[in-house]
């Protein structure tokens, strides 16, 4: 294997956000962004959606059985948002919607057409990282870094939501949250450190 | 998961047309449905989606608190007046799921919350839910979260909810809307036994869309608790959880209500259990013999005999909660 992965030309990772980034230049104006309240697709027929995805509006013609978490990731190249269990045990795929968290690996994306969604690619703001990822670097809230940015997006809306008092409030609302690396006390110490601050 | 047509519902009555139509399945915060579509364990052919509809609110009223069907497990749960007037079912929701399932799923998306049993989730093994008549491996299989109430020789899966344990033992009522028109369902009666048809599992006809639950706000409901055991202290299934709420007056029990999950093929109403506890006064005691009488005829397997004691006690201890804030 070579050490640099960019020795064989493109990157795994490149490769795949080129891949997709096609694709969604291929769906681009594939029609009209149904904007009224019903919408239907008949069996196995693709359908239309828009979307604001960190700020920036995106239509996109689908398959409805595309999960928001596939959306981000395969349709839009937003690698940031993972995915662990894929079955909304984990939290890795946690992103808000309306600036609410949810795990985006359980939610039909036709379902958040006209919604507005935030990933990790969407915090850092002119070039400064959002307070809450300044924290987990702060407390080395992390190891191998997978749960991470579900762990972030999933603090920021803890935060909104109006966290309690108490560490076992933080590790209670924190608890959709699974960390394998086990780094649960600096998860913890970068919470409570953001509290009544965001 | 297979092909799917997906359907935005526009209205309550074409949600009702839409959903009495074969292999249509009505999708809300998709927290169950769109995990189990996933195992392929529900294959609908068609999705309604019901959550653009004006469904949501939770409205307090003198008598009660009617909670919308596609209002979130969060809003009911964090609503000031579902905290006071029925806090037995915030502590319930919030003891369920993690704070992002809670985020969206719905009251109507919990009360058709389908079991965790194992099997029913492997389609590499045998469940008559899943596929009527092809048998149950669970029997003979690794029990330990199983249900020891109501099972039968075709199904021995546990209902999962907290939520509707807390809604079994405040007399809630199910409203719902069909291509017939609308009727309410007693809570007790919305949940079926499994029986010889383990694939049946609510009192729905086709069609029919559940578009409020009204909870009563009494005495004691207001001095309600649910209290939940499980293998780790947050975001697991139960396995023994109990509702209980009493009013007490005179030092004796006037209304007494309990409910218990974890343990039942459905919410599990203990009713004669409630009965030995009215008159008497709120002691340990009354307690203890409410609780042999709730779990007189659980029938445990292999690895869940442990559940019988686990009851009683999670139920005790319950009552003991609300006795204190009576």
């Amino acid at each position: 294997m070579p050490e640099n992965p960019k020795d064989d030309g493109l990157g795994r990772r490149e490769f795949l956000v080129v891949g997709a980034a096609t694709v969604a230049a291929a769906c681009a104006g594939g029609g009209p962004a149904r904007r009224d309240a019903t919408a239907a697709s008949g069996p196995g027929e693709p359908m239309d959606i828009a979307l604001v995805v960190n700020g920036e509006r995106r239509s996109l013609r689908i398959d409805p059985r595309t999960t928001l978490l596939d959306l981000l990731r395969e349709n839009l190249g937003l690698t940031g948002t993972k995915k662990g269990c894929d079955m909304g045990q984990c939290g890795a795929c946690t992103v808000l919607a309306d600036g609410t968290r949810i795990d985006s690996c359980l939610a039909l994306a036709a379902q958040y057409d006209g919604r507005s969604v935030t990933t990790i690619e969407g915090l850092a703001k002119d070039g400064a990282l959002h307070p809450a990822q300044e924290a987990f670097l702060q407390e080395d809230a992390f190891q191998c870094g997978y749960c991470t940015p579900g762990q972030i997006l999933s603090c920021i809306g803890f935060l909104h939501e109006g966290s309690g008092a108490t560490d076992a409030d933080i590790r209670e609302g924190m608890s959709g949250n699974l960390c394998r690396c086990g780094a649960y006390p600096n998860i913890v110490a970068a919470v409570r450190g953001l509290r009544g601050r965001t | 998961m297979r092909e799917i047509a997906y359907q935005r519902a526009g209205s309550v009555d074409e949600a009702v047309q839409a959903a009495a139509q074969p292999e249509a399945a009505l999708l809300a915060g998709g927290t169950s449905l769109v995990d189990l579509m996933k195992l392929e364990v529900l294959n609908p052919a068609r999705v309604v989606d019901v959550t653009r509809l004006d469904l949501s609110r939770i409205e307090a009223r003198p008598d009660g608190i009617r909670l919308g069907a596609t209002a979130t497990n969060s809003a009911v749960a964090t609503h000031p007046e579902v905290k006071r007037r029925l806090p037995a079912l915030s502590e319930a929701l919030l003891s369920g799921a993690s704070p992002q399932l809670r985020n969206v799923a719905t009251v109507a998306g919990n009360l058709m919350q389908r079991t965790r049993c194992a099997y029913y989730r492997d389609l590499s093994t045998r469940c008559n839910k899943r596929s009527p008549g092809a048998g149950c491996d669970a029997l003979d299989g690794w029990t330990r979260m199983h249900a020891i109430l109501g099972g039968s020789e075709q199904c021995i899966a546990a209902h999962p909810s907290d939520m509707c344990v807390a809604l079994a033992a405040l007399d809630a009522t199910i409203h719902v809307r069909g291509p017939r028109g609308e009727r309410d369902i007693p809570f007790g009666d919305f949940h079926l036994l499994p029986g010889d048809h383990p694939e049946r599992e609510f009192a729905l006809d086709a069609g029919e869309l559940v578009t409020w639950v009204f909870v009563p706000a009494t005495a004691a409901a207001a001095r309600s608790r649910y209290l939940k055991i499980r293998d780790r202290l947050s975001y697991a299934f139960a396995l023994a959880s109990c509702a209980a709420a009493l009013e007490v007056a005179n030092g004796r029990i006037q209304v007494a209500r309990i409910a218990l999950g974890g343990v039942g093929t459905k919410p599990w109403r203990p009713l004669e259990a409630e009965q030995t506890l009215v008159g008497q006064a709120p002691r340990p005691e009354a307690f203890r013999r409410a609780a042999d009488v709730a779990l007189r005829n659980a029938r445990p397997r292999r690895d869940n005999a442990f559940k019988v004691e686990l009851a009683k006690r999670t139920l005790i201890r319950a009552l003991t909660l609300s006795a204190e804030g009576a």
